[in-house]
């Protein structure tokens, strides 16, 4: 009897292939979420972070020009993948507490640091959320790291990380052309180029190509507008 | 989620799929289609060295991707119709004749079918061609590729691909692409088929593994 009782329970989740209904739009029923493509860099002295900029409900583009580097501490940010909801709360929480560690040590905080706290939030809350976040910054003890905690809160340091649903498509572009020992301005175009790639061919990214360089000096933001992206033969 | 008292091996009851990276390009004066050689049911690799290129004539071959059964059997219903239509017209078939018939018969039994074949070859009067015919579309394309593997490649095809390029260098970018799918998508792997296609004739080559390029591998 009690199994059967437990049979009798449905699935939360409902099928939702065909809850196409003309009378409400697609995107007042669907999570708003960062479709994207992000990917992080380490060169010898920083760091290249680098995003699309389109945020999606549904098939309904609801921002074209997202900022998904995300500012975490003076020379740390963050590239948010996943639902915009999730990844702006857990962002929100860690600048804080990584502000609060950086007042008790009273010096500036390790990239590791912030990473960790990254870590620990996506993995005490995995069933709930829905975030791949790559970590990246400059601090003294180290230099330039790039550490990536994709969803269900596994956290690893890689000197190249892609993320986010464009990044499929770029994995066989990032194994060919990255070489260890790259400069800023190789870092720069290596991340342009896959972004690029990724754009044109993933639904759910877009828009324009926002970076950022993170060194010891700080922090230097760019644009790279649609019409001035690189060209490829292809595409 | 059902209990399951007696835990059954995957490949009993998976279905066996092509997992597979598949990849056809053209130079200038004839092709080269390339595939992985892995045959997957479930989590078991149930042929490490299966040919996934297949003559339908020749000078014509097709690159099978999806379902093993139904891409096998597609490849060889097309190599009979191909056989038939060339003795009709007393010549060598066209590549456009073989991706016709691959197409008409992927899209009349596109319900009960799931598999996803490129074909490419040569021929006397448009030289060197490559078709797509993924679920019964057909398009001509001056490279095409197919399978699991291909999504982590799309990037970098796009990106190294040029028109006219030499055989050796579109030999090479066939090897390159299969190299990077081979190391991401876990249902392509093993030796690296390449069948290059041109006026001289067929040339196929198999790669081992450890001859295969290496790249950045984190």
């Amino acid at each position: 009897m009690a199994a059967t009782a437990a049979a009798l329970q449905f699935s939360a989740q409902v099928s939702s292939l065909n809850n196409y209904n003309d009378l409400h739009p697609d995107w007042t029923q669907r999570e708003v979420s960062t479709g994207t493509t992000i990917m992080a860099v380490e060169f010898d002295g920083g760091v290249v972070m680098g995003a699309d900029s389109r945020t999606t409900t549904g098939s309904y583009i609801a921002n074209r020009v997202t900022d998904k580097l995300t500012p975490i501490h003076d020379r740390i940010f963050c590239c948010r993948s996943g639902s915009a909801a999730d990844t702006q709360a857990i962002a929100d929480a860690v600048t804080y507490q990584l502000g609060f560690h950086s007042i008790e040590l009273d010096e500036a905080p390790l990239v590791q640091t912030a990473a960790s706290l990254f870590r620990d939030m996506c993995y005490r809350y995995r069933e709930e959320l829905m975030a791949g976040i790559i970590v990246a910054g400059w601090d003294q003890r180290r230099g330039g790291q790039v550490y990536t905690v994709p969803v269900g809160g596994m956290l690893t340091r890689q000197p190249v990380s892609v993320g986010g649903s464009g990044s499929s498509y770029i994995y066989g572009y990032v194994d060919s052309n990255y070489r260890t020992g790259m400069n800023k301005e190789e870092c720069l175009k290596f991340t342009a180029g896959a972004l690029t790639l990724a754009m044109e061919r993933d639904g759910s990214s877009g828009g324009v190509v926002r970076m950022a360089i993170i060194t010891e000096k700080g922090v230097e933001r760019q644009v790279i507008l649609g019409n001035q992206l690189p060209q490829f033969s292809t595409v | 989620m059902s209990e399951e008292l007696l835990a059954e091996p995957g490949w009993l009851s998976e279905e066996v799929k092509t997992g597979t990276t598949i990849i056809a390009v053209t130079f200038d004066g004839g092709v080269v289609l390339g595939s992985d050689s892995r045959v997957s049911a479930g989590e078991s690799v149930v042929n490490r060295v299966m040919n996934k290129l297949s003559p339908l004539h020749d000078k014509i071959y097709c690159a099978l991707s999806g379902s093993a059964a139904d891409a096998q059997t597609i490849a060889e219903i097309v190599n009979y119709q191909l056989d038939v239509h060339s003795i009709e017209v007393e010549d060598d078939p066209l590549v456009c004749s073989a991706a016709t018939l691959v197409k008409n018969i992927s899209y009349k039994y596109k319900e009960e079918l799931s598999a996803h074949l490129i074909v490419a070859g040569w021929d006397r009067k448009e030289g060197g061609q490559v078709y797509a015919t993924l679920s019964g579309l057909l398009t001509k394309q001056p490279f095409a590729i197919g399978g699991s593997g291909s999504f982590y490649i799309n990037g970098f095809v796009d990106a190294e691909f040029r028109k006219n390029m030499t055989k050796k260098e579109t030999q090479e970018f066939v090897v390159n692409a299969l190299a990077l799918a081979m190391g991401r998508d876990g249902s392509s792997g093993g030796v690296a088929y390449v069948v290059t296609i041109d006026k001289d004739g067929t040339e196929e080559k198999c790669i081992l593994g450890n001859e295969l390029p290496k790249f950045f591998d984190q």
